[in-house]
């Protein structure tokens, strides 16, 4: 390039110094936003859960609570509810231990297992499978939907249990789950894993989540 | 067979660009084995499932490009700073120690496949998330190659002539290997999880990777074209600005929903609209430079014709050009905004993206690498297309840009029915699934699979018999 810069437009060091600055400020923007974000996905803690505070990733111990999947007025989406208790696994008194201890086998056993590569966890992962966001609140699995006779269960925690022990002994679709070896222990886990994913504020994701089905009657999830 | 390279940093090259091919190869059979299992489920059920296939051909997919990355970084830095790399010693080991790790890895997927719920799976088994699914060991040997491969830069650079594109490529692969430790620890919190393994992903494929094939389009130009260098690292560095300026806040999009607040829908939103625009100005860059920046060959003092030292490696350049634009650029900006992807987020749409944007930005170019590797390698002057490098790019393209279309009218059908119809249940999944559009996309998504790989074959034939083609103008000939 001639010595004598006829415009600022074709002159390097001047896009260089801009280069710079640009990623520069674009760069410290996204650490600061990122300080905000992980306060406020941090995870809740059994105190809040008491005091009915609400947190985007709430602590562990939401097993012992019923959540419901609610349109919110004020927000235009639906947003998970923590509600009253609920037994889990036929208990309502996991201790603050004891839930984060089973969170943390079934968070584990998500990755062990590899579901990401078949499933979408809060929408990420492979497309082969069903989304799992909120697929504790999927009324397939309560107790108007069919999977509760097919695995001859009490209770969804219970069918889910079994369905992921031998999933490819129940008729579900062509397209079945495989056999991943996973223990009766594992299985408690990754449920725990699930519904506490179900209460994660996924800011409406996905939308409408359940307001149909082919039979018309087991599409509501609303309501406590 | 003489190999007319006179620096060892590009016989290295010529290594990573072996293992590169190979790793293509293997990508592209598990992407059938996988195609094939959405079609006939029960193929390989409870043997080699769609989890295994799908983990494999994403793994060998990044494996390839960053293969092919590291090989044309020793390709192009001896010619950049006129000088042999330092510590080719220890990159050579380096190359042999990843190989061999990456090896290990790739048959623990397909052997032991699953493991345990405990910490022993993570650190040898596999880590079970997508993208980096590499076992904890496996991330720690990758962390020392790859900190070699970033002093042999540094150092190379610092010694001999430091050009612009080699100042760019330095801080990109800084940042390139720094942010692979955002993927490298475990938590119970799955959106903390997401939030930092997006870190990795997106930062690698939507900033550092793009600002990479900034630099190879503008090293390809000046070494094929004889562009000005003054003229095509001007517009590196505005290219830089922009990718850099609109990608690391385009980060957003992957924040609509994972559990981080609302303000990243605006964020994300307008950031990753801005994203396409310097993959328009990389298509204008390198089309609009072929055509005013040429230089002419001179021969006896009498102009001849333009310059066009490698034919077929130039033509993956362009197809980059196009294919950066369309699969990052239009294809990303499809689903982009919060409104439509809220129902569009984890549907076939995304797999779509990802197939062109892939390919586009960044397979094309890196085989354009390839082809230089081989014109240097056979010392060959003036490289021309032969039959075979015209079938394996025309296969190729079309191959993926049916496979494209083929799954976004698939998602198309999937995101109306299962997303708004019916509200994302598993039951409303299963009826997407079944859908007649949905199956009959996923059929011509298989049949363009197999054209795609009938590409590869003529790609690796020419790759290994080009040479021998009378076409090509050899060096003091």
């Amino acid at each position: 390039m001639s010595k004598k810069t006829v415009s600022v437009w074709t002159s390097i060091p001047f896009w260089r110094r801009s280069a710079g600055w640009v990623t520069g400020f674009a760069a410290m923007l996204l650490i600061w936003l990122t300080f905000d974000s992980l306060g406020q996905i941090a995870m809740g803690t059994d105190e809040d859960l008491k005091n009915g505070i609400t947190k985007r990733v709430p602590g562990p111990t939401v097993i012992n609570y019923k959540i419901t999947y609610e349109m919110s007025e004020k927000r235009g989406h639906e947003v998970p509810v923590i509600g009253e208790k609920e037994k889990f696994f036929g208990r309502d008194d996991w201790s603050e231990e004891e839930a984060r201890e089973l969170l943390h086998l079934g968070k584990l056993g998500s990755q062990a297992k590899n579901c990401m590569n078949c499933h979408t966890l809060l929408g990420n992962g492979a497309y082969y499978a069903p989304d799992l966001t909120k697929s504790w609140l999927d009324p397939a699995w309560g107790p108007n939907g069919p999977y509760l006779a097919m695995t001859n269960s009490k209770t969804k925690e219970e069918a889910m249990s079994k369905f992921l022990q031998d999933p490819s002994t129940y008729p579900t679709h062509e397209r079945m789950m495989p056999d991943l070896g996973i223990t009766e222990k594992e299985a408690m886990g990754l449920v725990a894993f699930l519904k506490h994913m179900s209460s994660i504020d996924t800011n409406g994701f996905p939308r409408n989540f359940g307001r149909m089905s082919t039979d018309g009657v087991t599409g509501a999830i609303h309501g406590k | 067979m003489v190999n007319n390279l006179k620096f060892e940093s590009q016989k290295l090259a010529m290594n990573y660009f072996f293992v590169a091919a190979v790793l293509f190869g293997a990508q592209l059979l598990m992407g059938l084995i996988a195609a094939t299992q959405f079609l006939y489920p029960s193929f390989l059920f409870e043997i080699f499932d769609f989890s295994v296939a799908r983990m494999v051909h994403i793994n060998a997919l990044i494996v390839w490009l960053l293969y092919a990355m590291i090989g044309s970084v020793y390709y192009l830095l001896p010619e950049e700073t006129g000088i042999e790399t330092v510590g080719i010693k220890l990159a050579k080991l380096g190359f042999y120690v990843l190989t061999a790790a990456v090896t290990v890895v790739v048959l623990v997927y397909i052997l032991v496949q699953v493991g345990p719920a405990t910490e022993s799976t993570i650190w040898l088994i596999n880590e079970g998330r997508e993208y980096i699914e590499a076992p904890r060991w496996a991330d720690i040997g990758i962390v020392v190659v790859v900190l070699v491969f970033v002093y042999n830069l540094f150092a190379t650079a610092l010694k001999g002539k430091q050009t612009g594109i080699i100042t760019v490529l330095m801080a990109d692969v800084l940042a390139l290997a720094g942010l692979y430790l955002a993927g490298m620890f475990f938590t119970d919190n799955i959106s903390m999880d997401q939030y930092w393994w997006w870190w990795v992903i997106h930062l690698w494929v939507e900033a550092t990777w793009e600002v990479f094939v900034g630099c190879l389009a503008a090293y390809g130009l000046i070494k094929m074209i004889g562009a000005k260098r003054e003229v095509v690292e001007m517009w590196l560095w505005i290219e830089v600005s922009m990718l850099f300026g609109s990608g690391i806040l385009g980060m957003g999009h992957h924040y609509f929903w994972i559990g981080t607040p609302e303000y990243w829908w605006e964020i994300g939103a307008l950031f990753s609209a801005l994203e396409p625009v310097p993959l328009v100005a990389m298509f204008v860059h390198v089309v609009y430079d072929w055509g005013k920046e040429t230089g002419v060959n001179v021969t006896n003092g009498v102009p001849k014709e333009k310059l066009m030292t490698n034919s077929p490696a130039f033509a993956w350049f362009v197809t980059n050009a196009f294919g950066n634009f369309l699969g990052a650029g239009v294809w990303g900006f499809f689903h982009t905004l919060p409104q439509v992807n809220i129902y569009t987020h984890g549907t076939q749409f995304t797999s779509a993206h990802a197939h062109l944007a892939f390919f586009g930005a960044y397979a094309t170019i890196l085989i354009g690498m390839i082809y230089i590797g081989i014109q240097g390698r056979h010392g060959i002057q003036t490289m021309r297309a032969t039959f075979d490098s015209k079938m394996a790019i025309s296969l190729l393209s079309i191959g993926i840009m049916g496979m494209t279309v083929a799954l976004t009218i698939a998602g198309y059908g999937q995101v109306l029915v299962e997303r708004a119809q019916m509200g994302a249940t598993w039951e409303a999944y299963f009826v997407s699934q079944d859908l007649v559009w949905f199956v009959q996309g996923l059929g011509w998504r298989l049949a363009m699979g197999v054209v795609t790989f009938i590409g590869f074959v003529y790609l690796i034939k020419d790759l290994l018999t080009t040479a021998k083609s009378p076409r090509h103008i050899r060096q003091g000939v």
